[in-house]
């Protein structure tokens, strides 16, 4: 074997600490894990931006009223999961498909009937806290400037939920939701001028046809969902971005340099 | 807020001292780019967004074919009393495509509106004008009777108290060698003169036939040729 140039043989020296006892497993996991994040937030700077988004400053005397549009966001998830796992067994057939891809979630699939329950009452829960938050919203004052954006987002969300229950009822397609979707339908129709156009639009035709339960699973599923993440994420943005208004039996307490005094 | 916000400038790039204007210019090259750039895209998106739009709007505007079918013989019928026919409006979705005529003969003593070849056998349809719930026929009041919000109808089908706006929706029927056909629904006002079909919930008196115009999507009267043949009878 050739003797190799002193360059290339030479061994690297050791670096500090080299000598000490090999790292516990628990804190090499630690130091790895921090080494993906490092170099994740590296790239994306995301850590800003959650700093940004949960540690930021709220007002004194918060209190568990405040929760609730949290809560709405969570039974709106909870809608979303259980609803994308629902899909996998509905079959939106007029010709007594529906029903039993429906019965079999109820009877055959292991948790099909929780799961379906959590949809179901998930439903009836998130239109409550709607309204608790909104009355919330609506007593302390927190639609006022510079938060008017916010509340019209929020109205529009209310909106979208409803198109989701009314959307969704049919679904099941039983007697009862086939009969309430065609009176709500009806109702729509029930509007002057537009009214008729309306209907023709959500039945897909002037009766009840083939394509009425697969259009309103679209709705139900693509089309409001859709839009009503987006509308989240910005009802979401203005919270964080304007802050939270402070309870209205807080008084302002305002800086000293604002107060005049005045001699007398 | 910046004070001069309404400010007005020239519409000539020379006037407003831009570098490289040229006389009487008033969009430059690069702010014409920008345009062709947010044109273009603007093109790409319609590209996909209308005919998506048109798709699922389509439905509004196609009207729907609607033929005569048989409904029975007039032996079927008298008139005195209804005969609750059950038939097919949408085909290929079961249950959920069919619905009820009531159906029974004209009778000139009470049918005071005018007589046609349309309208021999009356056939009422069983969807209220409410709210579109289906109305029973209560043989012992000779009212039809409404499940949902308490509709009233009397014999001929007008509104004889509760929510209802119009009287019930009528079918086009026509005798022709020995069968009774049924056509397509058509709505009527309280004169129980003819419109075409309606939803539920429209009015169709004084202004209400302007507010709740006639649809794209409802078929017209089929023709009375190529009727349907009547089915074959056993034995021949």
């Amino acid at each position: 074997m050739p003797k190799l140039p002193a360059l290339l043989t030479r061994t690297k020296p050791a670096s500090p600490g080299a000598e000490t006892a090999p790292m516990h497993p628990l804190d090499a996991a630690t130091e790895a894990g921090l080494t993906v994040v490092d170099w994740i937030d590296e790239r994306t700077a995301l850590s800003p931006g959650i700093r940004w988004l949960l540690f930021r400053k709220v007002p004194r005397g918060i209190n568990w009223a405040y929760t609730l549009g949290s809560a709405t966001l969570f039974a709106f998830l909870n809608q979303a999961v259980t609803g994308v796992f629902l899909a996998m067994y509905y079959r939106p057939d007029v010709n007594g498909g529906a029903y039993e891809s429906i019965r079999n979630i109820n009877d055959n699939v292991f948790l099909g009937q929780f799961v379906h329950g959590m949809h179901k009452w998930g439903a009836s829960v998130m239109v409550i806290l709607i309204f608790l938050h909104m009355g919330r919203v609506f007593f302390f004052g927190a639609y006022k400037y510079p938060r008017e954006l916010t509340w019209i987002i929020g109205v529009v969300l209310l909106i979208l939920t409803m198109a989701m229950g009314f959307t969704g009822y049919l679904l099941p397609f039983d007697q009862r939701s086939y009969w309430a979707t065609i009176v709500g339908v009806n109702i729509n129709s029930g509007g002057p001028l537009i009214g008729p156009y309306l209907s023709d639009f959500l039945r897909g035709g002037p009766d009840w046809n083939a394509t009425t339960l697969s259009r309103f699973y679209a709705i139900h599923m693509l089309l409001i969902p859709g839009l009503m993440a987006a509308l989240i994420g910005i009802h979401l943005y203005l919270v964080t971005k304007l802050g939270i208004s402070a309870p209205p039996w807080l008084r302002a307490h305002e800086p000293e340099e604002v107060v005049e005094v005045v001699e007398v | 807020m910046p004070a001069d916000r309404h400010k007005s400038s020239s519409k000539y790039t020379s006037d407003r001292k831009m570098p490289g204007a040229f006389e009487g210019e008033t969009v430059t090259r690069r702010r014409m780019m920008t345009m062709i750039a947010h044109s273009s895209g603007g093109i790409a998106a319609a590209a996909f967004t209308l005919p998506a739009l048109g798709f699922a709007l389509g439905p509004v505007f196609k009207t729907q074919q609607q033929a005569w079918q048989i409904i029975g013989v007039p032996d079927d019928f008298n008139e005195l009393t209804y005969v609750t026919k059950v038939f097919t409006v949408v085909a290929g979705i079961g249950e959920a495509g069919q619905t009820i005529a009531y159906m029974r003969k004209r009778n000139p003593a009470i049918d005071t509106e005018p007589h046609d070849k349309f309208n021999s056998y009356i056939a009422l349809s069983s969807r209220c004008m409410h709210l579109g719930c289906p109305v029973r026929y209560v043989e012992a009041a000779e009212r039809f009777i409404c499940p949902c919000h308490g509709g009233v109808y009397n014999f001929r089908g007008q509104v004889a108290g509760g929510p209802p706006v119009r009287p019930l929706d009528r079918f086009y029927t026509y005798v022709h060698g020995g069968y009774v056909y049924i056509g397509p629904r058509y709505s009527v006002n309280s004169e129980l003169q003819r419109f075409s079909p309606r939803d539920p919930g429209e009015p169709l008196d004084g202004l209400g036939q302007y507010l709740y115009p006639s649809r794209w999507s409802t078929p017209a009267r089929p023709p009375l040729t190529n009727l349907p043949a009547p089915p074959p009878i056993p034995g021949t």
